[in-house]
């Protein structure tokens, strides 16, 4: 199977303290893509573009409630519906690594793309007039004058929760695809077939049960805390050595 | 959806040039099959083209509005193997084109004889393209309205009701604005055009009832649950991750909703399909050209607000994950 880059992130670590969003924006609006204009910024309305959002989700009724922070970008889905529909081409998909791209010198702005995406990935850029997404960070994971450890999408490297990897999802033996394949890892709405190649990690409930001889030491029959007697030194013993 | 004005007069606009196209070459072929003697001058017809061509045009010029960079409009023809947005790029000038060329033939009299049939009948060379530029019209209604039905994000929209009403209220527009024309310049054809345009807009009016019926009834395509992937419901959005519009926000909902949807149902059932039913019978019975002119205005206004509502009521699955408005 070709390559298939994409992120995999952990909804069980992730706290919802937007640092992939920041960093996103920063990188992105400086760099290749960019950039990721606002409008208003320091008005009653702000409004911009970003390709990477964290949503937050309350699930259950209260008092058993749980809080769902939820990031969510373009998942750089295998079938992706918004690149026929394109009348461009200016939105492709590459064959090399699967990212799916938006070529700002051929896009004219029609926003066809944005209706065929069914999870609101893609946002207009009003003042260059093109549409843009997220692009997996490709200026960082193909710069070779980063340390290869750096080169990563700049959402993944910014979270202190560790809750974003990067990786090839068709290589069984990435990092990636084993959190996907250890921890059951899912796609976002698969009944529309677009076969999405980012993967989220559930939420794990972390639940100890505990029996009730595991209450009491077996090994204390009388139920006397404190030091254990210590027998003579030849005293018998299991291993008819001694019992020291 | 958000409306988008541009849109909504493209939509209209080349659906009424269309369908005049249609019927003006249906009322040229009324008269070749019909009776031997009765015809329309060759002005006339290309005049009427002409006026077509007028709305196609004004069409084409209101759908640049809506892109943010016209200026490399060509490429939109590039694609026309997947997207149908493509093809309508190309099917648009394509129409057009013939729509010049039947003008062209018919004010010059361009008609050589292309094929004669046992029952001497003949075909010449203005029917011949006429059927072309007829059936190229009806090409583009399909184009054009499978833009929106291939938008299977949108319940709403995705649906052979939107290629069928797409055509029928094309048809329909365009019959009424034949009928004036021919109505304004007496010409022999009025009563064939008015009872199409009769037949065309009634038809069309029960389509449009069909398909708003279809949409009352359609579940929710996706839930919460799986556009998150928890299980633990209910579910609800706290925040969508910023406080302010974006794009998903405001491409994808329409402000006033509902209750203006509701209301501008009711007017362009009116608008575009009851009154000028009765004005147009009313011009046919009386003769009186001005009636058939009042049934075009009005139904044209009727047709851009039933798009105005086609639009507002296609709800994308997006919206899912935009719930809690900052
Ligand atoms: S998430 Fe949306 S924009 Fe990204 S590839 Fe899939 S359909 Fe396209
Ligand atoms: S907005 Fe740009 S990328 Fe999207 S469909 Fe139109 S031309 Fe293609």
């Amino acid at each position: 199977m070709s390559k298939q880059l994409a992120l995999v992130i952990d909804l069980n670590v992730c706290v919802g303290c937007h640092a992939c969003v920041t960093s996103c924006k920063e990188w992105n609006t400086s760099g290749w893509a960019g950039p990721l204009p606002d409008t208003n910024p320091y008005g009653a309305q702000p409004s911009g573009v970003f390709f990477n959002r964290v949503q937050t989700f309350e699930c259950g009724t209260f008092p058993r409630t749980e809080t769902i922070h939820f990031p969510k970008s373009c998942l750089h889905c295998v079938d992706a519906p918004c690149v026929p529909v394109c009348p461009t081409g200016a939105s492709y998909k590459r064959e090399e690594d699967g990212i799916v791209l938006v070529d700002y010198d051929k896009c004219i702005g029609c926003k066809y793309c944005s209706w065929s995406c069914p999870y609101g990935a893609r946002e207009f850029d009003e003042i260059q007039g093109v549409m843009k997404k997220c692009t997996l960070c490709i200026d960082r994971i193909y710069d070779t004058s980063l340390p290869p450890e750096r080169r990563k999408p700049a959402c993944v490297l910014a979270c202190p929760a560790g809750a974003r990897l990067f990786g090839d999802v068709n290589d069984t033996e990435s990092e990636a695809s084993r959190a996907i394949i250890d921890n059951a890892g899912y796609q976002l709405m698969p009944e529309w077939g677009t076969n999405p190649a980012n993967h989220y990690l559930p939420r794990r409930k972390i639940k100890m049960t505990l029996h009730k001889d595991e209450l009491v030491r077996a090994d204390n029959p009388l139920k006397v805390e404190g030091e254990l007697p210590k027998p003579h030194f030849n005293a018998p013993s299991i291993d008819e050595m001694s019992s020291w | 959806m958000q409306p988008a004005f541009s849109v909504l007069f493209l939509t209209t606009l080349i659906g009424v040039g269309q369908g005049m196209l249609v019927a003006l070459v249906a009322g040229q072929w009324y008269y070749v099959i019909g009776s031997g003697e009765a015809w329309e001058s060759d002005a006339f017809y290309a005049k009427g083209a002409a006026i077509a061509l007028v709305f196609l045009a004004a069409g084409l010029l209101a759908s640049f509005f809506h892109l943010a960079n016209p200026q490399r409009a060509w490429r939109t023809a590039t694609r026309w193997r997947t997207s149908w947005l493509s093809r309508e790029v190309v099917v648009l000038p394509a129409v057009m084109g013939l729509a010049v060329i039947w003008a062209g033939v018919h004010w010059f009299e361009v008609k050589p004889v292309l094929l004669t049939f046992s029952n001497e009948k003949s075909l010449d060379l203005t029917m011949a393209v006429g059927f072309l530029a007829a059936g190229a019209s009806i090409v583009l209604y399909v184009v054009t309205a499978m833009i929106y039905a291939c938008v299977r994000f949108i319940r709403e929209w995705a649906s052979g009701w939107t290629v069928t009403n797409f055509m029928l209220m094309g048809l329909a527009s365009g019959f009424t604005a034949a009928a004036a024309y021919a109505a304004l310049s007496g010409s022999r054809l009025t009563d064939f055009l008015v009872a199409g345009a009769i037949g065309l807009t009634a038809l069309a009016g029960v389509a449009r009832a069909a398909h708003l019926w279809r949409n009352l009834h359609l579940a929710p395509p996706s839930t919460l649950r799986a556009a998150i992937g928890v299980r633990f419901e209910p579910i609800r959005q706290i925040t969508p991750g910023f406080g302010g519009p974006s794009f998903n926000t405001t491409e994808f909902s329409v402000h006033g909703g509902a209750g203006s949807i509701r209301g501008l149902t009711w007017d362009f059932f009116l608008l575009a399909f009851l009154l000028p039913v009765l004005l147009l019978a009313a011009g046919g019975l009386s003769g009186e050209g001005p009636f058939t002119v009042f049934a075009f205005v009005l139904q044209l206004l009727g047709l851009i607000v039933e798009r105005w509502v086609f639009f507002a009521q296609g709800r994308h699955v997006q919206n899912l994950y935009y719930q809690a408005q900052g």
